[in-house]
């Protein structure tokens, strides 16, 4: 049984990471709350779906285009509807809701609401430690971990990650030392939107692509980014496991409350912030003003 | 001014010349959530009806042929409530519609069914399993006479059928696997509509000899069940008994097939109902089995001449919410006989008749509820074979094809 937590917990943590990890970074840099951040995750998911199965595109080409369009997209979406309320962060938080509710009913539309499957890219499995994982599990997390140590790379090794910890430490130094914290903002929300983007053309063919699908990851990664600390991307990646985790010994303690796994979470993030209002890794509210 | 008053008169007769030929149709609202696949074929199904009927002249009121207009009524009942009953308001008083079919949602329906015995209208009911909505005539007739069932069954008839198909399917395991006591491990989704048949299947399962190694019941909106069907293949179970309505059911169907589960899914499963489940699972999802309502078979010897028609014209087999077919033809054989469109008058004859349709023949209960028999109200099983949707139960029904067990 360990091995099977071992394995499975894995694979969900990994794509949860993805998600928190890029709602984090626009929140900690721009204080944008990304409602639709997932709904970008969906898009993903149909633009790989739209163009390789619908439109007979090569897997290779599919993928970089679907994340690609997503990416301009929201940087479209960006530009006309959250730059203009930025200082306001309700409004923010509405226009964002409204975004993701326009992508779903755009793609109700589109597509009707029937569940969808993308072909995995690789078929077979392999056993590891007695489990067995499908080739495609195994790309999910070989693509999880790439992005993960390229996310890392790009925020400590570029001149644009110094940037953008520059700006998610004070908006209003970083401005004085030059940088241009509007754009800067816009390229957080490319590569936010870029991670949400890849979780969802690879985590498409081992899910089903429906245009509802937006909803039950968003309750999640608000938990993981909650429970790691706001904006703390150490803190997501650390929360998205501790749930992913959680979730799937759950599964395997109480088989006939397997619904409960997201409750379970949910409760765990609740103690947490009981014990530390900030979260694992968030500043503290005090210190932040 | 004589021009004037010409063009008034013109004006005028033609528009008691446009409502006298409107009045003239029977207006019939179809209901569903028709941006997804179940309302997609309640229209599918009414369309076919009424383009049969319209084709040879229409319905016959007290001599007089009048044609069916269908209203297409977009509920939106599977993310909204209040959608559906305001739809419904809609259609009655808007649009005028003298009958009302179809219906998905329990809930929705529920609150649809109020609406529509509050204005006094029939309502066939295409979709919804919940007992209730026939419990109501029961307890207050004079309100809740005009809403019939025409599928599915109740959920606790459901559980009939269920049990009925497993016990074929636990013996064909027996003579298959030499295994006297085959071991099922059951997956619901949890939910209200679940529960009873959860509980059902985990005290009749050993009275039918066979061994319960679990239960889990994931959310119904879960979207992977690795971690579940890693436990059951541990726990060693032969079948897996699926009680799920949502895209767990894909998901279900293509995992077991890349884990190569040595074990046969069969139960509720209304995805594997569809015909994109093949593709949605990426082909993946051999010998998972569901309940089914129309397949190219015999239930009736309407079945087939429909299932053939409605697949040329919307290629695809029609699923049970496509049985507005047969309650638009219901209507058709009570107005008829009794010469009028009067609801009232109308109820009797529905309550004596017996229909034979394309999903079933059908005969109602004092609660206005299908009478279950097999071969009649039961439906069908069917299991996915290489690509197709084969028919395999009840075994007496003529068309039927041998159920597959996976290579173990």
């Amino acid at each position: 049984m360990f091995q099977d937590i071992l394995i499975s917990g894995l694979v969900n943590s990994g794509v949860y990471a993805l998600l928190a990890l890029g709602f984090s970074l626009i929140f900690g840099v721009a204080r944008i709350v990304n409602i639709a951040h997932t709904a970008f995750y969906m898009l993903a998911a149909f633009a790989l779906y739209g163009l390789l199965v619908v439109a007979g595109m090569p897997l290779l080409l599919a993928i970089p285009l679907a994340v690609v369009a997503v990416v301009a997209l929201s940087l479209v979406c960006y530009k006309l509807v959250i730059e203009p309320v930025r200082q306001h962060e309700s409004a923010v938080l509405i226009a964002t809701i409204a975004l993701a509710l326009i992508f779903q009913e755009s793609l109700l539309v589109a597509f009707g609401g029937s569940f969808r499957g993308i072909p995995n890219a690789v078929e077979g499995v392999v056993s590891i430690l007695g489990v067995r994982v499908s080739y495609q599990r195994l790309i999910v997390l070989a693509v999880v971990a790439v992005t993960l140590v390229a996310t890392w790379y790009l925020l400590n090794r570029t001149r644009l990650g110094l940037a953008i910890r520059a700006a998610a430490n004070d908006q209003e130094i970083a401005n004085l030392m030059g940088i241009n914290v509007s754009r800067v903002a816009m390229y957080t929300v490319g590569i936010s939107v870029a991670l949400a983007a890849i979780a969802g053309v690879v985590v498409a063919p081992v899910f089903v692509v429906d245009p509802l699908m937006w909803l039950a990851p968003l309750v999640t990664m608000l938990a993981i980014v909650v429970l790691g600390g706001l904006g703390s991307l150490k803190g997501s990646v650390i929360g998205a496991f501790i749930i992913g985790y959680v979730e799937a010994i759950t599964v395997f303690a109480v088989p006939s409350g397997s619904y409960l796994k997201g409750a379970v979470a949910l409760s765990i993030m609740i103690v947490v912030l009981l014990l530390r209002p900030e979260g694992l890794f968030g500043v503290v509210f005090e210190e932040e003003r | 001014m004589s021009r004037k008053l010409l063009l008034t008169a013109v004006a005028a007769l033609g528009l008691v010349f446009s409502q006298g030929a409107w009045s003239q149709n029977i207006k019939i609202a179809v209901l569903g959530p028709m941006a997804f696949v179940q309302g997609e074929n309640h229209w599918a199904g009414a369309e076919m009806a009424r383009d049969e009927i319209n084709k040879a002249g229409g319905i016959s009121v007290g001599g007089v042929k009048r044609q069916i207009e269908l209203v297409k009524v977009d509920t939106n009942e599977i993310q909204s409530v209040p959608d559906a009953t305001n739809a419904i308001e809609r259609a009655i008083t808007r649009d005028k519609a003298d009958f009302l079919v179809g219906g998905f949602r329990s809930e929705a329906v529920l609150a649809m069914q109020e609406v529509a015995m509050d204005s006094k209208k029939l309502f066939l009911g295409a979709g919804a399993a919940d007992a209730k909505l026939c419990e109501n005539v029961t307890k207050d007739y004079e309100r809740y006479k005009y809403w019939f069932r025409v599928t599915p069954t109740k959920s606790a008839d459901l559980a009939r059928t269920i049990f009925a198909v497993l016990g074929a399917v636990g013996a064909q395991i027996r003579t298959d696997l030499k295994k006297e006591t085959p071991k099922v491990a059951i997956l619901g989704e949890k939910a209200a509509w679940t529960e009873a048949l959860v509980k059902a299947a985990q005290d009749n399962l050993p009275k039918m000899k066979m061994e319960v190694v679990g239960t889990w019941q994931p959310s119904p909106i879960a979207t992977d069940v690795t971690a579940e069907l890693s436990a059951i293949k541990r726990s060693g179970a032969d079948i897996v008994f699926t009680i799920v309505s949502g895209p767990m059911g894909i998901v279900l169907g293509r995992q077991m097939g890349e884990l190569q589960l040595p074990a046969v899914a069969f139960g509720i499963n209304v995805e594997a109902q569809k015909d994109g489940f093949w593709q949605a699972t990426a082909g993946k999802g051999n010998y998972v089995a569901t309940l089914d309502t129309f397949s190219e078979v015999e239930t009736t010897p309407k079945t087939i001449p429909f299932v053939k028609a409605f697949k040329e014209r919307f290629k695809k087999t029609p699923t049970y919410n496509a049985a507005t077919y047969d309650a638009i033809h219901i209507l058709q054989t009570a107005i008829e006989q009794t010469g009028t469109i009067d609801a009232n008058k109308l109820i009797p004859v529905i309550e004596k008749m017996e229909a034979v349709g394309a999903a079933g023949i059908d005969t109602w209960d004092k609660s206005h509820d299908l009478i279950w028999a097999v071969g009649k109200t039961s439906g069908i099983a069917v299991q996915w074979q290489d690509g197709q949707k084969v028919a395999f139960w009840p075994p007496q029904t003529k068309g039927m094809k041998p159920f597959k067990m996976p290579k173990h």
